[in-house]
């Protein structure tokens, strides 16, 4: 289908790093399913350093390839590479998004951002706050 | 295996239609409108392909317009009946939540025009029943407007029970027949229809080319202005070839109408049948009272657009009710108005069949959609969610 780019697809039909890692480090679950899309991201850290990630959406297929190609960006990265991850990068990386699925690679964003927060609280680290964004409050969910 | 299976959207023009639009676009390619004989040769051809559609309607040739399809049809059935409506002081309008956008949204503008419009709720299982819309029936009704078969989930309304109540109460009865035409019976003297939109489109002709049926004495608003083509009430030189191969089509379609339904009917049993194992399923759309090439499922956890996509890459061309593929953030109004959750409107996959699909194709279907559902639903959060008992099932 021309509606999405050769990256989109190949993301979306062979995505890279699904499933789920028990006892992971931070979990982060961002989307509704009213509106039709969640994204569940899982991360193991060690030493500041993301060493495995893994992936769940309900969504469709450019919330699957956001998923897809925002865990392979973090990926054996440093923490502060995932804080700095937009969801530009992300829909960069994958040749683009149609102007309507841009929001699924703001989940992206998000639910990466989100599962690094859940690090830090679980983990008792102390963290800026503001460097997270209001997930729970966008428009796109409505809360 | 490449399946189309969305017959719905559009079908495949067949070679009886196609034929019978060749000689108007290479040889018979007067204007109709025209003095000289190609002119008239033209002006012929219509005439008959007037007299085949009013003798599978039931009607005078004289009582059907072409138009561009569908679409124009019902805006123009509408808003005709708003302006006899509003010469008489009436302006109520009685139709159901889940009308096609063509009405819908005509509907909505009469609305922004002071009209007052009663969408009739739908029961769970995408009916409506007479009763209902003679108890929404006012001494202000100027039309009521239903569908005769619903697009989405396949529901046949009891469109000659509906026309008896309108025709009872004095009131103008439009239907949009666009997927019913070709498929299901029509006579509109005995389903007392004073108005009917088709689109050829949807039964096997071209795209671009529908008639509206409109009962002598009625009088209609022309949407386009301009020469005197259809008596007066839609300018423009008609698509000739288009309405040869409607006409073609359509005859080709109500002579083998009742052995293409028995046959479409088996398959979509099949299919209906073998979707319904899939774990925490449901079908949309009356079991009984369905188009019958119209399948039509829910399958929770999963999401519609990635489902599609999915299929697409297996060869299966269907279609869906999710908000992606509508490009908004709402699911479809339809599987809404069935009293379906958010959560539930976006995992819905649509299979319309036509004659052409064989069983063949079913069983590939039957393998690929299950396998598709429970890859999708693997790496579902949702799913995991609710199998893990974190989350209760919709559909049981």
């Amino acid at each position: 289908m021309a509606l999405y780019s050769e990256k989109v697809m190949d993301h979306f039909t062979n995505p890279r790093n699904v499933g789920v890692i028990e006892n992971a480090d931070g979990v982060g679950e961002v989307g509704n399913a009213r509106c039709g899309d969640i994204m569940k991201i899982y991360l193991k850290i060690d030493n500041d350093v993301i060493t495995d990630v893994k992936f769940e959406t309900f969504g469709c297929g450019s919330a699957i390839a956001s998923s897809s190609m925002a865990t392979e960006l973090i990926k054996g990265k440093p923490l502060s590479d995932a804080l700095a991850l937009t969801n530009k990068a992300v829909a960069e990386a994958l040749d683009g998004l149609p102007a309507h699925k841009l929001h699924c690679s703001v989940l992206a964003e998000e639910a990466i951002k989100k599962a690094v927060k859940n690090y830090y609280d679980t983990h008792g680290i102390e963290y800026d706050a503001s460097q997270f964004p209001d997930c729970e409050h966008c428009e796109h969910c409505g809360g | 295996m490449n399946v189309y299976a969305d017959n719905a959207a559009t079908t495949k023009m067949s070679s009886i239609a196609i034929e019978a639009m060749l000689p108007y676009m290479q040889t018979v390619y007067g204007n109709p409108s025209s003095l000289h004989t190609a002119g008239q040769e033209a002006a012929e051809a219509l005439v008959k392909a007037r007299e085949t559609m009013a003798s599978l309607l039931g009607c005078e040739p004289r009582e059907v317009y072409f138009t561009s399809g569908g679409s124009e049809a019902d805006n123009q059935a509408i808003l005709s009946a708003a302006r006899i409506g509003a010469r008489k002081n009436k302006r109520h309008i009685v139709s159901t939540a889940f009308e096609h956008h063509a009405v819908l949204h005509t509907l909505k503008k009469l609305e922004r025009e002071g009209y007052e419009i009663t969408l009739l709720d739908v029961h769970d299982n995408g009916m409506v029943s007479a009763a209902e819309v003679a108890a929404a029936i006012r001494e202000d009704t100027c039309l009521v407007t239903t569908m005769y078969a619903n697009n989405e989930i396949g529901s046949v309304l009891p469109i000659a029970e509906i026309g008896a109540v309108c025709r009872e109460r004095g009131v103008l009865f439009h239907t949009d027949a666009v997927q019913a035409a070709g498929h299901l019976d029509i006579d509109v003297q005995a389903q007392n229809i004073d108005m009917l939109s088709l689109s050829a489109h949807k039964f096997h002709g071209p795209k671009g080319v529908g008639a509206l049926y409109v009962r002598k004495g009625i009088l209609i608003t022309n949407l386009i202005e301009g020469g005197a083509q259809e008596r007066g009430k839609r300018a423009g030189t008609e698509n000739v070839p288009a309405i040869m191969g409607m006409a073609a089509a359509f005859a080709d379609a109500c002579a083998h109408r009742e052995q293409n339904a028995a046959y479409m009917a088996r398959l979509r049993d099949k299919l209906i049948a073998g979707l319904s194992q899939i774990p925490h399923s449901i079908l949309n759309g009356d079991r009984d009272s369905r188009l019958p090439g119209n399948v039509n499922f829910c399958f929770e956890g999963i999401e519609g657009e990635s489902l599609l996509l999915l299929l697409d890459q297996k060869g299966i061309c269907a279609s869906s009710g999710s908000a992606c593929t509508s490009g908004s953030l709402e699911p479809s109004h339809v599987l809404l108005s069935i009293g379906r959750p958010h959560e539930i409107a976006h995992g819905s996959l649509r299979l319309s069949l036509c004659p052409e699909n064989t069983e063949e194709e079913v069983d590939y279907m039957l393998t690929a959609i299950p396998e598709v559902v429970a890859y999708l639903r693997n790496m579902s959060p949702v799913w995991r969610d609710m199998v893990e008992g974190r989350k209760e099932f919709i559909i049981k």
